[in-house]
């Protein structure tokens, strides 16, 4: 797997640039792969990154959609739990580019 | 790699010019978003698979063993030994090419590879080279060519753009099934660990955790309280399914893309309901989570301890027999493999329906019954109270899954189903359906997002025909019988057709249902309003 410098530093990534090692995630990283997509990160976006990560310790997967909509109307107010504003938030799509800056594997979606 | 871009008009400029080269002399170009990402390392070390280690694609270094070649002969000359079918098939085709416009991916694309009798050519120009006198002899004038890095290079670009969807083999007049042709490659080239991640990824999942996406235990319980809770605020009715129950009498087995990806999860509350309302004895297993089989797009021996948790279970909760939920190669696997592999099941018994008392007879040797046959049953027996108007604003197709019709011939069941649940069905012209249905174009392990091109060619013929009632009749919902189908098609329909939805048979079974007890629904499988029930003041 190629190495890529973010932040300063060496970081393993897989062919479509998510991290390969969970642990080596900080969020220096995040930002700056945000930053490399010019994409300045706020607190709602650290909001969905933070429980990612959370979700993922806890599932060992990135949660699916559904969610990930859910959580946010819970914590956020019922005015942001849709999709809507997740994609106004990362407009590639929230699972797969929130999952690479949060330092998550692609989401495989089904298979 | 860069994003793929095309727009459709881009890909519908389609060359159906041969090169003007022979075959053999036209050397493979392997195209960016044509094929996919190879597998992990760690994915194929996790199962056994041979040579893991990282590598590229768009390397000209594969990273291959130093016998390679002689790895192949031999396996080659293993699996001629071992498979009637794949020996019989290298030396019978004619030529004829009756299948060569009856592939997808041709369709497509206008590679002459991609027909399947020259596809089956890249295996037996080899087979003839090395295994038949003719051929040692008089090489490229009997058809006959060496091996070399570049033969095996277009083998794996190849076989992996043929989804073992068999529409050819119904055309061919030998019977000449080309998914064997394509199995047969597949196998020869794991020899050498060159596994496609997205089949990698999910057969080491499963080998591990029990299903493809990698679902904890606790992470499908998670799932199924989650479907369980949105049923509520959709029914008012509180359900309470049960997990590696003993002692239960059906053990339920489906696709765990039903738990995770949309639509699949409203199938998945489909069966939640129906269940439910019948009051079924059944349980839910974490171990075998999986009714899908990955392994079956790698070797034939990995697809076998892939499946072999499925009796495992069956036998371990003691149920009496095992229904099993929409998905397409799980049911070719199911019908056509299981028994032989990891049966008999003899510890099961023959099927028969608790509501109807219906015996499944042509389940009597698997034990294994699909969801449409026994919902299909249900409606004939008048088991279910339906509400067909709650689909009224749906004009529904059905697609065929290649495996359900092609691999255990069910072409009534599901369309009896819709006609019953469904106000509003259109078929998709006679020469796409049944029998003859094209593939989603991204079955067989395929659907990654990589080859994104690869997989809208290969889905262009089925969207096309969806494009035609679309056009026609105003469909607006596709349904269908299988999990990588609701992936696919919703990423191929929202290129190609973009009007159209997908569905699982049993969300819209769901939506009709009629629950004792529930509340006045307001809202469909998906929570969003029911047309003409939002509030009761609106009907007129």
């Amino acid at each position: 797997m190629p190495n890529i410098e973010i932040a300063g530093k060496q970081v393993e990534v897989d062919e479509d640039g998510y991290m390969v090692d969970l642990d080596a995630w900080s969020k220096d990283i995040a930002s700056s792969m945000a930053k490399a997509d010019g994409v300045d990160l706020t607190d709602s976006h650290w909001e969905i990154i933070n429980f990612l990560r959370d979700y993922y310790q806890k599932y060992q997967i990135a949660p699916m959609i559904k969610i990930l909509v859910k959580e946010i109307g819970k914590t956020m107010g019922a005015d942001k739990g849709n999709t809507k504003y997740l994609y106004e938030l990362f407009p590639d799509g929230p699972a797969k580019q929130a999952c690479r800056y949060a330092g998550l594997p692609k989401p495989t979606g089904c298979v | 790699m860069a994003k793929f871009t095309a727009k459709p008009n881009d890909l519908l400029k389609i060359n159906y010019n041969p090169p003007q080269t022979d075959w053999m002399d036209t050397p493979v170009e392997i195209r960016e978003h044509m094929y996919c990402h190879p597998s992990k390392k760690k994915d194929l070390d996790t199962v056994g698979f041979p040579n893991g280690r990282d590598w590229r694609v768009a390397d000209e270094d594969w990273k291959l063993p130093a016998n390679w070649e002689q790895t192949i002969l031999e396996g080659m000359q293993a699996l001629l030994k071992k498979y009637r079918s794949f020996s019989v098939f290298m030396d019978i085709c004619v030529r004829c090419g009756a299948c060569a416009d009856k592939c997808h991916f041709f369709i497509g694309t206008g590679d002459p590879k991609n027909m399947p009798v020259l596809r089956a050519e890249l295996l037996r120009s080899v087979y003839r080279g090395n295994f038949t006198l003719a051929g040692k002899i008089l090489k490229k004038i009997a058809g006959a060519r060496d091996l070399t890095v570049n033969v095996l290079k277009e083998w794996w670009y190849y076989f992996y753009q043929c989804t073992e969807c068999r529409r050819c083999s119904v055309f061919c007049p030998y019977g000449i099934d080309q998914a064997e042709i394509t199995m047969m490659g597949r196998e020869l080239t794991n020899l050498l660990g060159l596994q496609i991640g997205w089949s990698g990824g999910p057969i080491a999942a499963c080998y591990m955790k029990g299903n493809h996406l990698g679902l904890e235990p606790h992470t499908v319980k998670s799932c199924i309280d989650l479907f369980s809770e949105d049923i509520e605020t959709i029914t008012g009715i509180k359900i309470e399914p049960s997990f590696n129950r003993k002692g239960a009498e059906i053990l339920f087995v489906t696709p765990s893309g039903d738990l995770f990806a949309n639509p699949g999860t409203y199938t998945a509350m489909g069966y939640l309901m129906l269940f439910h309302e019948l009051g079924l004895d059944y349980t839910w297993s974490t171990y075998a989570s999986e009714g899908g089989n990955f392994g079956f797009f790698s070797t034939n021996e990995m697809a076998k301890r892939l499946n072999a948790k499925i009796y495992a279970e069956a036998k371990r909760l003691g149920v009496k027999w095992i229904l099993g939920g929409e998905c397409g190669h799980m049911w070719r696997v199911l019908h056509q493999y299981m028994d032989t592999w990891n049966g008999p099941a003899d510890f099961l018994q023959e099927p028969v329906s608790p509501i109807t008392g219906t015996k499944f007879e042509n389940a009597k040797s698997t034990k294994m019954v699909h969801i449409s046959e026994f919902t299909a049953d249900l409606i004939k027996n008048g088991k279910l109270k339906l509400d067909k108007s709650r689909n009224d604003h749906l004009k529904v197709t059905y697609h065929d899954s290649c495996n359900p019709a092609r691999g255990m011939g069910m072409l009534e069941e599901p369309r009896y189903v819709i006609k019953n649940v469904c106000k509003n069905f259109y078929e998709m012209p006679e020469n796409t359906i049944r029998e003859k249905t094209f593939c989603c174009g991204s079955g067989s392990g395929i659907n990654a997002s990589e080859n994104m091109e690869l997989r809208m060619r290969g889905g262009l013929p089925r969207a096309n025909a969806v494009k035609f009632v679309h056009d026609k009749y105003g469909v607006n919902m596709l349904a269908c019988v299988c999990a990588i189908d609701r992936a696919t098609l919703s990423a191929a329909n929202e290129y190609w057709v973009p009007e159209v939805g997908v569905t699982g048979v049993t969300e819209l079974v769901a939506n009709a249902l009629v629950m004792k007890g529930e509340k006045e629904r307001t809202l469909d499988i998906r929570l969003e309003p029911l047309p003409g029930k939002e509030g009761s003041e609106e009907v007129s």
